[in-house]
């Protein structure tokens, strides 16, 4: 990776950050467990290096069982986490 | 290709949608879903870049891994919330520990490439936030399940071990940096990273997960950054940092509502040192109240204010509450709930327990809206809460939790704590509370006490 390509990956962070900071403190203490659990779901996107990982040819390498790890790893806690996330906030009603 | 950065684009997007839609209860689901389709668009655009020789082995995966996610996610009971976040926020820090670990093999032992020391930097920090964020979730899973004991577990020089092990770790990234990242040295480092999540974890009591979650729940965002700067992919960086932002701010609510700082919770052992400072205060005097009494005083009442607290989680007495609520709404007696925000075990736990007994949400009122509702309320009802009403935190300035905000339940005229015994609470000091004149004591199991005073209620 050249440096140019760092800046931006290093602007992206810093804005998203900031953009997230703003964004989640806004959000009432009501919904901080589903919260958790649905941003738990978000960090999943890991999803997207282990897929990559996979892509390796043959099981000879380390790094393809690795990436089949992190694959399954990964779906559950993108797949559990959103599944949990839309149970917990189909009970929030108000009468 | 242009397509697949424009899909990614897309995804990002969707996350930031989905987050912003959390902010209003009623548009909080749709949002959820949102999320969920920018994940799948990611998915999508990633598997256009996966030669097709591999898709039967990645279906394979993603269908063991959907079974297993959906499973959970329909069984778990609502109490068990926070080992569950536990849990799957442990296997996003493997996987990043994983994508880490295979990313470098595959360029050095495989492709024989040197790394650059932006990636190795990148592989190091993945490897080192994601290793602590999946054994530090595991411990904080087991002992909110209580299979490792929910005290503090601390032992002598537990925070200088800490030190050493960091600073190898630094030393032998820096030799990485310097020299080039080999097997020998990844393995150490990773090593070492899972060594400190099991023990900076273990010294941190039960009561304060809340925490603890909040942070490797950050902790897991942070590392979704690392391997998004390994793999020079911006979707990953943005969901990482949204993730991140919202465990540190979600960690600085809780140690906030606590009074405490974040290393006052991190360096542990909170509790077990207050023992002896109390035993000069002068000794408690209790007034015991029977069922029929209690159920005598919510009849007369025209106010009441449940404070709900991790006891009641224990003793899944939610829903006998949701009965005494609709009792007292048929009676005309205004009904709210007083929610503290380091109730039970995990930010904003009551309300997804209250929430899945079916009470409206708009009786769950947070701490600063309804302290100044105590004065005027006949009658406060605690359920398993204990530190968050005790009113040392304002007037003794030698009580541990000295300062820390609680919910006025005192001011109320006559307060009932439904309790199992005179047990202490978390911070291992008397609640001075239970000795006030309008103070009574409701002994026995939370669930089956309130089951009888549903009984009595309607009798009445």
């Amino acid at each position: 990776m050249n440096t140019e390509s760092l800046i931006i990956l290093l602007y992206v962070l810093v804005l998203a950050s900031y953009l997230g900071f703003e964004l989640i403190a806004k959000v009432p203490p009501t919904l901080h467990t589903p919260l958790m659990s649905g941003s738990n779901a978000i960090s999943g996107i890991t999803i997207v290096g282990a897929l990559l990982a996979c892509n390796e040819l043959g099981y000879t390498t380390l790094s393809k069982w690795l990436g089949m790890l992190a694959l399954v790893l990964a779906v559950i806690n993108v797949v559990g986490g959103y599944a949990v996330t839309d149970r917990m906030l189909k009970m929030f009603k108000r009468k | 290709m242009i397509l697949i950065q424009i899909l990614y684009l897309i995804a990002s997007v969707l996350f930031i949608i989905g987050i912003k839609m959390m902010n209003k209860t009623k548009e909080a689901r749709a949002g959820n879903l949102w999320s969920s389709v920018g994940m799948l668009i990611a998915i999508i655009a990633t598997l256009m870049q996966i030669n097709m020789v591999s898709i039967t082995e990645i279906l394979a995966c993603i269908a063991i891994g959907s079974a297993i996610g959906l499973y959970y996610a329909y069984k778990v009971e609502m109490t068990q919330i926070p080992e569950m976040v536990s849990l799957f926020n442990g296997f996003g820090g493997l996987a990043s520990v994983a994508v880490a670990i295979s990313d470098f093999w595959l360029k050095t032992n495989v492709n024989m490439l040197s790394m650059g020391i932006i990636i190795t930097i990148s592989i190091i920090l993945s490897v080192f936030i994601g290793a602590i964020t999946f054994t530090g979730s595991m411990v904080a899973f087991l002992k909110l399940n209580g299979k490792i004991t929910g005290n503090p577990i601390t032992f002598k020089g537990q925070h200088l071990i800490n030190l050493i092990l960091l600073l190898v770790f630094i030393g032998a990234s820096v030799f990485a940096g310097v020299n080039q990242l080999d097997t020998t040295t990844i393995i150490i480092l990773t090593i070492i990273s899972l060594l400190l999540g099991i023990l900076t974890v273990l010294p941190i009591g039960g009561a304060d997960m809340p925490v603890v979650i909040s942070l490797l729940n950050s902790y897991s965002g942070m590392a979704a950054c690392a391997t998004g700067f390994i793999l020079n992919n911006n979707v990953l960086i943005v969901a990482g940092s949204l993730v991140g932002a919202s465990g540190i701010i979600l960690t600085q609510i809780m140690c906030k509502a606590m009074n405490r700082s974040l290393i006052n919770v991190l360096l542990g052992g909170f509790g077990q040192t207050v023992t002896k400072l109390e035993e000069d205060g002068p000794e408690i005097i209790v007034k015991e109240v029977g069922v029929e009494e209690a159920a005598m005083l919510f009849d007369g009442a025209s106010s009441v204010i449940v404070v709900p607290g991790y006891g009641m989680a224990v003793a899944q007495a939610q829903h006998v509450i949701r009965e005494l609520y609709e009792l007292c709404e048929k009676r005309n007696i205004d009904f709210k709930f007083a929610i503290h925000p380091v109730a039970g075990r995990m930010p904003g736990h009551m309300n997804v327990l209250l929430a899945e007994a079916n009470i409206s949400y708009d009786k769950l009122i947070e701490m600063d809206q309804i302290n100044d509702e105590f004065s005027n309320t006949d009658l406060v009802f605690v359920v398993g809460a204990n530190d968050v009403v005790n009113p040392a935190a304002h007037t003794n300035p030698k009580s541990p939790i000295y300062g820390m905000p609680i919910l006025n339940a005192s001011k109320a005229r006559t307060v009932i704590v439904s309790k199992r015994s005179m047990g202490k609470g978390y911070a291992g000091v008397e609640n001075e509370l239970f000795g006030y004149p309008n103070c009574l004591m409701l002994f026995g199991d939370a669930k089956q006490t309130i089951g009888k005073l549903v009984l009595a209620l309607k009798e009445l």
